[in-house]
């Protein structure tokens, strides 16, 4: 039925940083194949008996990602009733993601959401009563991918693919205007202007994809909110993650009024950090709306950093944020310890469970441990968040490089002197394709483009 | 009162482009057929641009030809000058165009109309059409005389409660002055069929005798002109040609146009209908492109006995004082009379959502429709729509299977999957960006594309259709053969890549990889060519275009097979989609508005989303198991 192979992820990346890549299809075990080395480089997954687990390590060419525990499913007895291979992966969420990526450059695609489900019941492996839960879990799990592709994407990516789209559109249009009316319409001279537009918008996708390998792509990771009192340090704590002056940081209780938004990987941890308004009773209103919102998003996040002021006395509005932190995931920071301390690390855990953890921000001294703490609690399944999220960054990064591969394609073809007709079929892909990433379908663009720019004859 | 009444097979209304194509090919399927025009003297007529084909339609001829309809013959019969158009551009859209003797055309296919057997012309308005159950009955015409009939072919194309206007003045007829058809658009109405209403518009006719065309570009046919019918032999169609002629606006006449813009119909306000985009008057290309400080105007004959001359370029409703003032700034009209005003007509037409692929209206059996009727503009639109109706109402009188052409088997596909599937908004014409598969939907392989579906239809007969197969056969062949054909480094092979700045060998390649390269060809690497036999032209050059685009022919090839697989999945007729629960609010309302047959073409509908698309499959295999 369906013969091309997909991949996923098949875990929620919560439990313990082991992952499953899950891959169905025709080709799903060649694929594996290309990319396994068993531990005695002796065998050939093609050959293996069906039901049968091999140990061994998938690479990326000749780079070393993961060792990891392959599962083999020949059809029909399978989830899918396709040939299936799970990949069971070891270290962590960026590598599960990172052999999800090799295995879709290996030929793979990347699954649409509830592919799987959908495949299994449409290959008979489900009970047809069960159609509707079928539809409901393609339903949701699309739901939930489109709005993760959409709040994820940073803005400053979905105006830059936007600005692109247009640019690609517009060339398009011109070049096929140029087709349905050449003798109103020429392209002599096209060529050169052609090639400088896609140096640049082949520079702008290579920088876009190289945020996508940083993982900056994607508002992704640990949603992580810093919180506190203000004027504890949380701006400064923030600096010194992100590594640059993004907050400003003055003695000034109160400083911070917006929320202010960054990526950072800690210890191999991605973390979707955010500083808030310090949390006290105001009458101001501007930072009221500010700490509101602190107090909503810790709500939200995954993950709590609770920063207190070691030289100053806990007081109500700390008991006010103890009390947010109940039930929660949380690190408190005692911070200042530099200073003369009249909150201790004991006084603290008398009122949360939660790991305390003594710093200077400002002498840089006990952060590391903070780290530490982060990935441990992380690989230990404290904290949670939903596997989307990756899948959804590796489909958009997957998009942008066929983008960036068509666009290539185009240029060789204009350098190759093909006919200019060749030039938009690879054009049109790549604006498919970035259209993808932002969630747009492909309606009448083309058409409507080619009419109001382009003057067409008769 | 007695009436008369009558039988016949089939009933074809309307004797433009696509109601001949639609008659003719009922008529030759053996099928007792009618048709009526509201005069004989306008059959075939060309009441706007004297050309057939151009970029995209004339891939629409050359498909027609190839399942055996009548457009290419006719005009390589009848015209006067032909250019292949983007010949310096890809093979995929190299594109046919003729300038047509209008009056030859015209009389040319009334001739063949008037001796195919089973076919019968009448002079009568139809003005109602007669349905019972939601099946065709029959038609009756002004005068009350009833044809009954088992399929009716609705081709009226401008003349349905038509007007034309220029300033002004507005005239209740068709096109060119002729008789309107002003009774069956409510018969339509009534039998619950929508309608809407789109205008389009002619330039005004010159008298040749008052243009000076010393002042402007001569422009000449091809030297060595291909004809557009696979059965024309080339040498029948090498004549002396006629010339056009290139002229501009100028910024007086878009100061004209500007200073009278309010007494225009259109900006006026006084004209309802929509407008095409791609065809605009010169009046919109003066308003929306106003930094363009002018605009081409190309004089074209109307035929050889004639001295009537269009003006393309300069489609005009403007006022008869404006329409002079304005035509006569323009270089070289200084003193030009007008023999005819340019104007825009208004017409009647269908929301072709309400047809199948097939062109049978879905909630009518029977009744079928082609030509401007369905939304679409142009000739050539006209008639692939009336051959495939045509085709499909034989059949279906005959009993057997409808065809569909799909997306990736012609430009006919194209039109009309785009007419019933897309929410159209103005008349619809052929462009080659609308074709996905382009590279695959050539003009040099219509033929092979479509001659087995007029074989199996019955329009392409047996011995012409083994001499296709015949040369597809040998085209194969001849591939394989250059594939392991190889050459070495010899000094002639060396000497030959150096003629055409093409890098030399280093070790031996075969001939297929030499063709691949833009600067070679297969005609170019004949001298290093030992064993090859004269072919005929009609191979090699299929041999030259599948070698050398060999890459891209054969992504295209692996699209089509995705796109085949959910075209495949059919959707049961009058499917009502609100008893899935699954699928969103405006999927729903979509897919029953449009009511698509498969699953491909549901998915082509604007505001359906993959995820629906999901959701229909599930929905439908767990059906199509329910019924085993």
């Amino acid at each position: 039925m369906n013969h091309d192979t997909i991949a996923a992820i098949a875990t929620a990346m919560s439990n313990s940083g082991i992952g499953i890549v899950r891959i169905s299809g025709e080709d799903a075990i060649p694929i594996v194949d290309k990319v396994f080395k068993s531990i005695k480089n002796d065998k050939k997954l093609a050959n293996m008996q069906t039901h049968t687990i091999h140990y061994g390590y998938i690479l990326d060419e000749e780079e070393l990602i993961d060792e990891v525990m392959v599962l083999i499913m020949k059809g029909p007895n399978s989830y899918t009733k396709e040939d299936t291979v799970e990949i069971d992966c070891h270290g962590g969420i960026l590598v599960v993601q990172r052999v999800l990526e090799t295995v879709i450059k290996n030929g793979a695609r990347c699954a649409e959401p509830g592919e799987f489900t959908k495949r299994a019941f449409l290959n008979g492996r489900i009970d047809l009563s069960q159609a509707e839960a079928v539809i409901d879990v393609i339903n949701s799990k699309n739901k939930f991918a489109l709005k993760n592709s959409l709040n994820q994407l940073k803005g400053s990516i979905h105006e830059e693919i936007i600005r692109i789209r247009e640019i690609l559109i517009y060339h398009i249009a011109f070049i096929e205007s140029a087709l349905d009316d050449p003798e109103h319409i020429s392209l002599d001279g096209y060529n050169n202007q052609l090639v400088e537009v896609l140096d640049q918008v082949l520079d702008k996708l290579t920088v876009m994809l190289k945020k996508a390998d940083d993982g900056k792509l994607l508002k992704e990771g640990i949603k992580t909110v810093i919180i506190g009192k203000p004027n504890v340090g949380k701006s400064s704590l923030l600096n010194y993650l992100v590594g640059e002056e993004k907050a400003i940081v003055t003695n000034i209780a109160g400083t911070t009024r917006d929320i202010i938004e960054e990526n950072i990987n800690i210890n191999g941890v991605s973390l979707n950090i955010i500083d808030t308004a310090g949390i006290r009773e105001t009458e101001d209103i501007v930072e009221k709306i500010g700490v509101e919102k602190s107090i909503r998003y810790a709500n939200d996040a995954d993950l709590i950093i609770y920063v207190v002021d070691s030289s100053t006395y806990l007081d109500e509005n700390d008991e006010q944020i103890f009390k947010l932190l109940k039930d929660r995931k949380a690190i408190i920071l005692l911070n200042k310890i530099d200073l003369d301390m009249l909150t201790t690390k004991k006084m603290i855990e008398e009122k949360t469970d939660n790991v305390v953890i003594p710093v200077s921000v400002k002498e840089n001294d006990g952060i590391d441990s903070l780290g530490e703490t982060i990935k441990n609690m992380f690989f230990h399944g404290k904290i949670e968040f939903n596997d989307e999220v990756y899948i959804t960054n590796v489909r958009q990064k997957n998009l942008i490089k066929g983008a960036f591969e068509s666009l290539k394609l185009v240029k060789n073809s204009v350098l190759d002197e093909m006919p200019e007709d060749f030039y938009s079929i690879d054009l049109m892909d790549a604006y498919e394709q970035l259209g993808q990433v932002i969630g747009e379908a492909v309606e009448d663009d083309l058409v409507n483009q080619i009419f109001s720019k382009f003057c067409m004859g008769k | 009162m007695s009436t008369l009444i009558e039988n016949y097979d089939i009933v074809v209304v309307g004797a433009g482009h696509a109601g001949c194509e639609a008659a003719l090919a009922c008529s030759r399927l053996g099928l007792e057929t009618i048709i009526f025009t509201v005069s004989v003297e306008s059959i075939a007529l060309m009441p706007c641009n004297p050309n057939i084909g151009g970029s995209s339609k004339g891939h629409l001829v050359r498909e027609i030809d190839a399942l055996g309809g009548e457009m290419g013959k006719n005009i390589d019969k009848t015209f006067i000058q032909s250019k292949m158009l983007n010949k310096s551009k890809g093979p995929a859209v190299h594109s046919l165009r003729a300038q047509a003797d209008k009056a030859e055309y015209s009389k040319s296919m009334r001739m063949v109309l008037e001796n195919t057997d089973h076919l019968t012309i009448k002079q009568a308005e139809v003005t109602e059409i007669v349905v019972e159950d939601g099946i065709i009955r029959g038609v009756k015409t002004f005068s009350g005389a009833i044809y009954n009939c088992k399929a009716v072919v609705l081709c009226t194309g401008t003349y349905l409660s038509s007007r034309c206007l220029y300033g002004e003045v507005i005239n209740y007829t068709g096109p060119n002055g002729l008789q309107a058809a002003n009774y069956l658009s409510d018969s339509l109405k009534k039998n619950g069929i929508e309608m809407f209403r789109f205008k389009t518009g002619t330039p005004a006719r010159i008298d040749k005798r008052s243009i000076d065309f010393s002042k402007m570009e001569e422009q000449f046919g091809d030297e060595k002109v291909v004809p557009f019918s696979f059965d024309t032999k080339p040498q029948e169609v090498q004549i002396e040609q006629e010339s056009c002629w290139l002229t501009y606006t100028n910024e007086k006449t878009h100061e004209i146009i500007k200073d009278n813009l309010d007494r225009s119909p259109i900006y006026a306000g006084i004209i309802e209908g929509t407008g095409p985009r791609y065809c605009p008057s010169i009046e919109d290309k003066v308003v929306k492109f106003a930094d363009k400080s002018r605009h081409q105007v190309f004089l074209e004959p109307e035929g050889l006995y004639t001295n009537e001359m269009y003006v393309g370029g300069m489609s005009s409703s403007l006022p008869e004082d404006v329409q002079y003032k304005m035509y006569r700034s323009v270089s070289g009209l200084e003193n030009a009379k007008i023999v005819k005003n340019g104007y825009a007509i208004e017409y009647d037409c269908i929301n072709a959502r309400q047809l199948n692929p097939t062109l049978e209206f879905k909630h009518i059996k029977g009744l079928f429709s082609g030509g401007q009727f369905n939304g679409s503009s142009g000739y050539e639109e006209a008639a692939a729509q009336g051959l495939i109706a045509g085709i499909n109402a034989a059949l279906n009188v005959l009993g057997k299977e409808m065809i569909v052409i799909d997306r990736s088997q012609a430009y006919i596909g194209v039109l009309i999957d785009d007419l019933v599937t897309k929410e159209n908004r103005e008349p619809y014409r052929m462009m080659t960006s609308r074709a996905e598969y382009r590279l695959l939907l050539r003009q040099d392989n219509a033929i092979f594309r479509l001659a087995g579906i007029g074989n199996k239809v019955g329009l392409v007969n047996d011995e012409k259709y083994k001499h296709i197969l015949e040369l597809e056969k040998k085209i194969k062949e001849e591939i394989e053969r250059l594939e392991n054909t190889f050459v070495g480094t010899s000094d002639e092979v060396l000497e030959l890549l150096d003629k055409y700045e093409s890098t030399p060998l280093n070790s031996g390649t075969d001939l297929a990889e030499l063709i691949k390269r833009p600067e070679l060809s297969y005609d170019v690497i004949a001298p290093i060519d030992k064993n090859r036999e004269i072919l005929d032209e009609k191979i090699t050059e299929q041999v030259n275009i599948q070698i050398k685009y060999e890459g891209y022919i054969k992504r295209q090839l692996k699209q089509v097979e995705q796109f085949k697989k959910i075209e495949k999945k059919k959707i049961p007729e009058n499917f009502d989609f609100n008893q899935i629960n699954g699928l969103r609010i405006e999927a729903k309302q979509k897919l029953n508005l449009f009511k698509p047959v498969s699953i491909g073409q549901a998915s082509r509908i604007s505001g359906v989303t993959p995820a629906d698309i999901s959701v229909l499959l599930v929905f439908m295999e767990q059906l199509r198991n329910r019924n085993q």
